[in-house]
């Protein structure tokens, strides 16, 4: 009997293609909609992690004034300077690196060609905080730190931008009123979580930088790399008392400066993004749910529509329950097509969409499973009110509908 | 109700008994049939007469087991149908009865194979045999060339051709036809009447036909004559009216 049915339910299909693409839309696109929605959300969580552990592991960043929420930046507060940096490096334990900064944005000139990027002023604890790898050349050496030569070390996209396929590597760039010789160039680290070109750099000792383009004292952030295995509370504590102390505050005053932990951040990010690929899948199910109440309509519609159909199925000798598992058997057929072809969609779509946004493209296999089931199991839901309808008609009624 | 008339005779193949039907309850019932009485035997060919409203229509979904009476006994091949369940009486038409309706009702979209061979999906039988078997039935309707036109294609005398063909593609025992020449012209009607009348002789399919045309109930061997639900008169064709 199985057999027979599944024939007179694909006829049915087949005899009806247009109303049968229209009942099965809904649950493409709904399927479609959660598969891309998830998988897309499961790639740029993974993302960001991969951008936070690329930023440096274990990884602290000192910055003056408050960062509680909109308003409350660096306003006022005090910034930092060398010696601060200086202080942590003797002072705070379990450290592997303490590179303080400082940025600018200017034009670099190389012949006939410039380019805007930003400049870093730091010492060569810079490249082990931020996991930077040296692809050619050398870093900084300690005299030409200290005397603050014009010495940088250059990003993947300014050497792509500025020079030609030769190694770069002792020519000189203008920036500004002087020269400035390369003296090695970052191996690529690509996009920042925040969507920024973190190759898009170049990096001098900060004496350099203070003296030539800031001309201040004043040090934006401070890198700071704990050893693995540290305790970064510990470490942090540690630097808040340090940093209390030096800045002479009160017990009663709040902290003008604040440590943030690299690997918070990356918490707090993976969980709003977890949190916004929850709510589209949850609004991506609803409409899988309309899909699902589609279906039932048209069914429900076509119960109507094939009502003399049916009664000849009857009067034939057709037995309740085989009216009612083709019925059934259409309304699950259709809906597990519409899946399957939703999750094609949704592959294409996050083939797509994975590249224009530069997101990995995570295939889970349990979120298409789930979804497929889920559409499977839609067809059975709502293709029983429509089904049984159908199967309880009255022969003689069925047979004189118009 | 009426037992005693259920002492079964042995060569009847259909026997009603103080059968009657009402639609309807309270002040709107309406009794539609008002104790009918009928035997019928194997390999008869009977003609069922009388004006519009008479009970033609409502003894035949009865006697085609698609409705069951109010009260009285029906007895099929001796066995009692009025008692049956729904799905008893879809095996009953599954396996030993053929319809013919005025309206054709084939299944749209569908090709004349497809609509003959319907019946033996749901019996179950092989693809192999359901094409024998439904090519059998075209055959002997005169359309095998026409298997693969869907109805639209088909005019009203090849379609009710294609009605009948599947209606007798089980070899059911009796075939059942409201009114199988109501909806053609005069010639394609006598045509299907030639047709009705040698599945009659030629495969001994007893077949119930209701009409009210004279000049088709005259193919028929027996005419019986329902007047407000009741059997008016019963005689074979030739007696003296
Ligand atoms: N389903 C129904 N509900 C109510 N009355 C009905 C129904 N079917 C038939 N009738 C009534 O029963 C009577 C007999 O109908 P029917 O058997 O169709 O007559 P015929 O076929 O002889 O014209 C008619 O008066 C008709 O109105
Ligand atoms: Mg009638």
């Amino acid at each position: 009997m199985g057999w027979t049915i599944l024939l007179l339910a694909l006829r049915e299909i087949r005899r009806n293609l247009m109303r049968s693409f229209l009942t099965v839309l809904g649950i493409v696109i709904g399927v479609a909609a959660v598969v891309t929605m998830v998988t897309l959300g499961n790639g740029a969580t993974q993302s960001v992690s991969d951008q936070i552990s690329s930023l440096g592991s274990n990884l602290l960043m000192l910055r003056p004034g408050q960062r509680m929420g909109p308003g409350s930046g660096s306003l006022g507060a005090p910034s930092f300077k060398a010696e601060d940096a200086e202080a942590i490096r003797v002072q705070v334990s379990s450290l592997k690196a303490v590179a303080p900064t400082v940025n600018r944005t200017t034009v670099v000139v190389v012949g006939t060609k410039n380019w805007a990027t930003s400049i870093t002023g730091s010492n060569s604890d810079y490249f082990t905080a931020g996991n930077w790898t040296l692809e050619d050349g050398r870093l900084f050496n300690a005299t030409e730190e200290r005397a603050g030569k014009a010495v940088c070390i250059i990003g993947a996209t300014v050497r792509k931008e500025l020079f030609e396929a030769h190694s770069p590597v002792g020519d000189t760039m203008r920036i500004k009123q002087f020269s400035c010789e390369v003296i090695g160039v970052l191996a690529a680290k690509g996009q920042s979580a925040m969507g920024r070109d973190q190759d898009d750099t170049v990096v001098m000792p900060l004496r350099t930088v203070q003296r030539r383009l800031t001309g201040k004292q004043d040090v934006n952030t401070i890198l700071i790399s704990m050893q693995d295995g540290a305790s970064s509370e510990q470490v942090i504590n540690q630097i808040s008392l340090l940093m209390r102390e030096r800045r002479k505050l009160s017990d009663n005053e709040d902290d003008n400066f604040s440590v943030q932990d690299t690997k918070e951040i990356a918490k707090t990010l993976s969980g709003a993004i977890g949190t916004m690929t929850a709510l589209l899948g949850a609004v991506a199910a609803v409409s899988l749910l309309v899909g699902g109440i589609g279906i039932m309509n048209i069914m429900l519609v076509s119960v109507t529509e094939r009502t003399r159909e049916i009664g000849i199925r009857l009067a034939i000798g057709a037995l309740e329950k085989e009216v009612l598992m083709q019925f059934l058997t259409e309304a699950v057929v259709l809906s597990a097509f519409g899946g399957l072809v939703g999750l094609l969609l949704a592959a294409i779509a996050c083939y797509g969409l994975s590249i224009v946004l530069s997101l990995p493209f995570l295939f889970s296999p349990s979120i298409n499973l789930l979804a497929f089931g889920f559409s499977a199991a839609i067809g059975v839901i709502f293709g029983y009110v429509p089904a049984r309808r159908a199967a309880q008609l009255d022969p003689i009624e069925a047979l004189r509908h118009e | 109700m009426n037992d005693a008339a259920l002492t079964a005779e042995p060569d009847a193949l259909i026997q009603l008994a103080g059968i009657t039907k009402t639609y309807g309850h309270g002040q709107a019932a309406f009794q539609a049939l008002r104790g009918v009485d009928l035997s019928i035997r194997q390999g008869e060919f009977v003609a069922i007469m009388g004006p519009s409203g008479s009970g033609k229509s409502t003894a035949m979904n009865i006697l085609g087991c698609l409705d069951t009476p109010t009260s009285g006994a029906y007895l099929f091949n001796g066995v009692h149908v009025e008692s049956m369940s729904r799905d008893q009486r879809a095996l009953l038409r599954r396996n030993h009865l053929g319809f013919v309706f005025q309206g054709f009702n084939l299944l749209a979209r569908t090709s004349a194979q497809e609509n003959v061979e319907l019946p033996l999906l749901y019996r179950g039988e092989s693809a192999a045999a359901r094409h024998e078997m439904g090519m059998a039935a075209l055959r002997s309707v005169g359309l095998e060339a026409w298997a693969h036109h869907t109805s639209s294609e088909l005019s009203g005398g090849q379609q009710q051709r294609v009605a009948i063909a599947r209606a007798i593609v089980t070899n059911p025992k009796v075939l059942l036809a409201d009114e199988p020449t109501g909806n053609l012209d005069s010639k394609r009607g006598h045509e299907i009447m030639e047709l009705l009348v040698s599945m009659n002789r030629d495969h001994g399919i007893t077949i119930l036909m209701v009409t009210h045309e004279p000049d088709i109930a005259a193919y028929a061997k027996r005419v019986v004559h329902f007047v407000d639900g009741q059997i008016a008169h019963d005689r074979q064709n030739g007696e003296a009216a």
